[in-house]
């Protein structure tokens, strides 16, 4: 410690932790360009920087909320909560981190569905709420999921989910890894019955559900930047021993190998996929 | 064959060199040891007997990856006749890590689709250690739909640390390959019996295990990601692998609980790498017990029930 630290009354000081953060709820800062951003704004321009249009992290509700037409609006499968069924516990219990991520996002778990419209087009739409628990899919998202695609094939209505997720949800072991196949299969009967499913991958998208639901778009759009990919970075470069290259599983490393269809802008997303799904839905009649 | 010893076998490996050396006295000695040789061996069964019916999950992890372990076409050599092994993914390479090919069970015709590691170093790094590519799994996923066409049953056999973690992995859409496998072998339209002989890693393993039935051998295991993997994360420490194993739930009695593997095929103490011959008559057994009641079944049937098991995965109230 400085002399000069020393001589301070404690109330004086501060730690470069605190002093680079803005005070809650009023401002905010955009980890991009650094920009001080007033928070109600940011909030207007769906968490996308208006200096550098970098795009932060949304959650679930306020992305169907921007995304989805005022009215009808009808959720779907609100009332399944999860459990801990073999009581796990790492160095803390399953059920205080389901209990601390309810508690944090105000979601049941990692995943909302809702049916509603776009632009007046007829969808079931589902988002990954990355807060709770990194968007983990365990038995809850899956089940979510099966039952969004089914209100999809009932309803004879497109599907449209946004991820943002880590993988599946280790503390929920085997049965975490079976959503995979779940909720692939349910995008299979989808896509027999002939309707469009879209896919946007939002940052970040990897492990289980890059590896199922999210890369099975009839389209698959991702956001600008978007980290989307099966492994992570940080153990492929353990693994292969050698500096990944530059953009290495961003967005426009996807668009560029072949894996998504374009990238969106998130101020773009609502007009452009009701756009598509005009396409895609136009025919339906005369084909049958 | 020589042995090669786990850390909690060293009793056996102690009971085994002791019968060896032995053996040497009766070769150079008039003196007749045989009934002292024949109760070490006896001890040796018993103590193995008693190790291996209560091994961990962690224990069994390492049984699962023994370097002995029976491999995809050590099982193929002995379950199956007429194996025609075919390569490629017709669009990038062919997949070391994934064998897939023709074959004759009882003379019935059938696709073969498996993980293959190697045995020795030249040949673990030519087979990636069983890590399979993207290629891998179109691949895979090419066989299995040519057996769709000429309808014949996909049996697969799955023994896999998990996808490989690599740069061109990624680039050509590991994630797409994994995911496409799932949506397709759920609709497959022809029986899918899925049999977990090693290691059943994750996403990885999962590309060519959905099915109509999950066999699963006693001492393998099946799960979503490592233990060592879960540990550097939920404990953020590799250390804690044991604990992880345990807490995850890879073996194959809580598999069975689960609803995700139907069938336990025991194997002779001490393990599958004891004897080859045995275990693979265990499981051709099974697999074929399996086939006939799913062959029995109306095509419609048959995907239904599949639906019907993948839709009902999960814990939830």
């Amino acid at each position: 410690m400085s002399w000069l630290k020393k001589l301070l009354p404690s109330r004086i000081k501060t730690n470069g932790a605190t002093r680079r953060t803005v005070p809650e709820g009023i401002w905010t800062k955009c980890a991009a360009c650094n920009a001080v951003l007033y928070r109600a704004e940011l909030a207007r321009n769906i968490e996308v920087c208006p200096k550098c249009s970098h795009h932060m992290h949304i959650g679930a509700r306020a992305r169907l909320e921007q995304f989805l037409d005022e009215s009808p609006r009808e959720e779907i499968g609100a009332e399944i909560r999860p459990v801990d069924k073999y009581r796990f516990r790492d160095s803390r219990k399953y059920r205080e981190r389901l209990a601390q991520a309810q508690k944090k996002t105000g979601e049941t778990d990692a995943m909302v569905a809702i049916a509603g419209r776009v632009k007046a087009i007829p969808i079931v739409a589902c988002a990954f709420e990355f807060d709770f628990m990194g968007g983990s899919m365990g038995s809850v998202v899956g089940e979510r999921f099966a039952l969004a695609t089914e209100y999809s094939v009932s309803r004879r209505v497109p599907l449209v989910c946004f991820s943002a997720s880590g993988g599946a949800r280790m503390q929920e072991g085997i049965v975490s890894l079976m959503q995979m196949a779940k909720t692939s299969a349910a995008l299979g009967v989808l896509r027999r019955e002939r309707l469009p499913y879209i896919s946007v991958l939002t940052d970040p998208t990897t492990g289980g559900v890059s590896a199922s639901l999210a890369m099975l778009g009839d389209i698959n759009i991702a956001e600008p930047n978007a980290l989307i990919g099966f492994t992570g970075p940080r153990v492929i470069e353990q693994t292969v021993r050698q500096t990944l290259p530059e953009g290495f599983q961003r967005a426009e490393f996807l668009l560029e190998h072949g894996n998504v269809d374009m990238i969106v802008d998130r101020r773009d997303l609502r007009d452009k996929i009701a756009s598509l799904l005009s396409m895609l839905i136009a025919q339906k009649a005369s084909m049958h | 064959m020589t042995q090669n010893f786990l850390d909690f076998e060293q009793p056996i490996a102690e009971l085994e060199a002791k019968i060896q050396e032995l053996r040497y006295v009766n070769h150079d000695s008039d003196v007749n040891v045989s009934d002292e040789i024949a109760r070490l061996q006896k001890r040796s069964r018993e103590i193995t007997e008693s190790i291996f019916s209560s091994l961990s999950a962690w224990q069994i992890a390492q049984v699962a990856r023994h370097t002995m372990r029976p491999y995809t076409l050590d099982y193929i050599t002995r379950i199956f006749t007429d194996f025609e092994e075919l390569h490629g993914d017709r669009a990038f390479a062919d997949d070391p890590a994934v064998v897939a090919g023709l074959a004759r069970l009882d003379g019935r015709p059938v696709a073969v689709v498996g993980h293959q590691k190697g045995r020795d170093v030249k040949e673990r790094l030519h087979r990636n250690y069983g890590m399979p590519r993207p290629e891998g799994y179109r691949k895979a996923l090419r066989i299995m739909l040519l057996a769709e066409r000429f309808r014949l049953p996909v049996l697969t056999f799955i023994d896999t640390p998990g996808a490989y973690p690599g740069i061109g992995a990624e680039e050509r859409g590991q994630s797409e390959a994994i995911a496409r496998n799932l949506e397709v072998m759920s609709q497959l339209r022809t029986p899918i019996i899925s049999t977990v002989i090693g290691e059943g890693g994750s996403g990885g393993a999962l590309a060519i295990g959905v099915g109509d039935r999950v066999i699963m051998l006693e001492y393998s295991t099946y799960s979503v990601i490592s233990p060592e993997g879960c540990a550097s994360i939920l404990w953020k420490s590799s250390d804690k692998a044991e604990e992880a194993a345990e807490a995850m739930g890879i073996t194959a009695p809580r598999l069975k609980e689960a609803g995700v593997v139907d069938e336990i095929v025991a194997e002779p103490a001490g393990g599958a790498h004891r004897d080859y011959d045995a275990v693979a008559t265990n499981v051709k057994a099974e697999i074929v017990a399996r086939l006939e009641e799913l062959t029995a079944l109306e095509l419609q049937d048959l995907l239904t029930r599949r639906q019907q098991r993948l839709r009902a995965f999960g814990f939830f109230q």
